[in-house]
């Protein structure tokens, strides 16, 4: 069986992961991620996400997902307990985006970190030209209903990780997909990043 | 093996049975059911533990009262645990009264019922019973045990106590020990029983059973296997049979006399001094304690993948309950799933249909 391509976000994101690595994919939604990297890398892999129908769709696939949320429930996993822990597209929904990245890099040796740019050039366009709060490609719900809570741009995160002391390890700044080499805070629509305590 | 549903079987193995309560039976009686076949490598047996007042009937026409089975939604043809891919076990538990070992049994040493003589039993010593079954039908691995409620707690015991024998464990509505609220309201079904003059101190006819006191047991149960929600939307302030109150004491309200039915058709399946056996059994539960009240201790050397499933009206065992069990097990390294349920049924929903909780266990089982 020929493994479903990724998503060009989550590509990036798995990219950062080692073969027969034990991960933890936090917000892992129906379990795409850890079911591509368990058939394609061999990895030992975890879930939490809180929509009760992804979990039963993710354990479905053979994965062992936990209902759960985690703005609460991180402080229950031991320390080092994932070679890496996964964070893809869910900071910006977490209610304090600053203790969870604590908790990804005590419970992770490392952690990998992927959100929206909100320093993005559309998102700035619509904003300074147009007077409204961007609905973008990566950011598709309007301001009212999105489960973003905590936008950040590329920059911001750097400076948040140099703050919490954290090692960036690697950081990467994609457009559509595409690796951004130019001005990533400009022109990325998502940063990832491999964090490190 | 006969691979007809059911046949109502039965095996006496002999041989001192030693309680973890420090007793010992001088002979075993199981009574159980199977359906499918073992295959040739033995790989395809599923162990279902059923819940207090349940039995070995999970996919059979109960003898007494002839309904189905208690969880043909989820043992059956087309459903999750299909005889036609798995060969299903389903024993009474030791202290049962359906056949298997338990207070109406006959002592073999007195030649007399063994009553309030027979040990106090524990959720381990039901689960040491249920692997002398297995060895006694060759069964040497569990694919998989699945329990709700008293039968999720055997399902984790079984986990701890024979690592190696257990691939994968499904512990639906249920907890890791006995909190103190579940204690309280097994006592008072204990005092109902007790208090009844025809208890007798556990000595009675069984055909003079105290049906009163094992009435109200199970009335003051029942309750806790339903929700709030659950009850307001049966029944509301509706009135039986009538249209005013009789300010008097007949069961005016639907909800009365729902409860007296439950209660008295209880009576009819039930034995009295099994309820209380039981019930003690299930209130002694506590995975942690032997283990310095660590509950990821004792699941420290478990080899099994879990699912555990709860549900959002259940007060008797909540979904906190489950996530000490996800916490622990997450905190011992073994792969574990967890999911909460919408559900307005309280305990009782995991025995209802529920198509959520059968694509879990599916995808769990098959994965």
């Amino acid at each position: 069986m020929t493994p479903v391509p990724l998503r060009p976000d989550l590509a990036a994101v798995a990219d950062a992961v080692p073969e027969g690595a034990r991960v933890l994919d936090i917000g892992c939604g129906d379990g795409q991620l850890l079911a591509w990297l368990r058939d394609t890398k061999g990895v030992e892999g975890r879930g939490i996400e809180l929509d009760p129908d992804d979990v039963a769709a993710a354990v479905g696939r053979g994965l062992a997902v936990v209902q759960g949320d985690a703005d609460t429930d991180l402080a229950d996993y031991p320390d080092a307990a994932f070679d890496v822990v996964i964070l893809s597209n869910t900071l910006q929904a977490m209610h304090r985006p600053a203790a969870v990245l604590a908790q990804l890099v005590r419970i992770g040796r490392s952690a990998v970190v992927s959100f929206p740019n909100f320093g993005h050039w559309r998102v700035r366009l619509s904003l300074s030209l147009g007077g409204r709060m961007p609905v973008t490609r990566s950011l598709p719900v309007s301001w009212h209903e999105t489960p973003n809570i905590h936008f950040c741009t590329i920059a911001d995160f750097e400076a948040l990780a140099v703050e919490m002391g954290l090692t960036v390890e690697r950081r990467a700044g994609l457009s559509s997909g595409r690796q951004v080499a130019l001005w990533p805070n400009l022109l990325a629509d998502t940063g990832v990043f491999v964090l490190r305590r | 093996m006969d691979e007809r549903f059911g046949l109502d079987r039965r095996v006496t193995l002999p041989g001192d049975f030693p309680l973890a309560g420090g007793g010992v039976l001088p002979e075993l009686t199981i009574a159980y059911e199977t359906y499918g076949t073992l295959n040739a490598a033995g790989s395809n047996a599923i162990l279902i533990c059923h819940a207090l007042t349940l039995d070995q009937y999970v996919a059979s026409a109960h003898p007494r009262t002839g309904k189905p089975g208690w969880w043909t939604r989820l043992v059956g043809p087309g459903q999750p645990v299909d005889p036609e891919h798995w060969f299903v076990i389903c024993a009474n538990v030791l202290g049962g009264c359906m056949g298997s070992t338990g207070p109406t049994s006959t002592d073999p040493r007195t030649g007399q019922p063994y009553a309030m003589d027979f040990p106090v039993i524990t959720i381990a010593d039901m689960v040491e019973a249920q692997a002398r079954l297995l060895d006694h039908l060759g069964v040497g691995t569990l694919a998989a045990v699945i329990g709700g409620s008293m039968g999720g707690m055997q399902a984790l015991t079984w986990a701890v106590k024979h690592p190696a024998r257990v691939k994968k464990v499904v512990a639906i509505a249920t907890a890791a020990r006995h909190s103190a609220q579940n204690i309280a309201f097994h006592e008072v079904g204990r005092q109902a029983i007790m208090a009844d003059p025809m208890w007798a101190g556990g000595a009675y006819a069984a055909d003079r059973p105290p049906a009163a006191g094992l009435a109200v047991a199970r009335m003051a149960a029942h309750i806790t296997y339903l929700s709030e929600e659950g009850l307001t939307e049966k029944f509301g302030r509706r009135l039986q049979d009538r249209d005013a109150v009789s300010f008097g004491f007949d069961a005016d309200f639907q909800v009365e006399s729902y409860l007296r039915y439950q209660g008295l058709s209880f009576v009819e399946r039930f034995d009295a001094n099994s309820y209380l056996y039981i019930t003690r059994a299930m209130d002694y539960f506590d995975l942690a304690e032997p283990h310095g009240g660590s509950l990821a201790r004792a699941f420290a050397g478990v080899q099994s993948r879990f699912c555990l499933v709860s549900f959002t009206s259940d007060w008797l065992y909540p979904t906190a309950e489950s996530r000490r069990i996800v916490r622990a097990l997450n905190a011992a390294g073994a792969p574990v799933s967890f999911v909460e349920l919408e559900s307005p049924f309280g305990h009782d929903a995991f025995l209802l249909d529920a198509p959520e909780m059968n694509r879990v266990i599916r995808g769990f089982l098959t994965a």
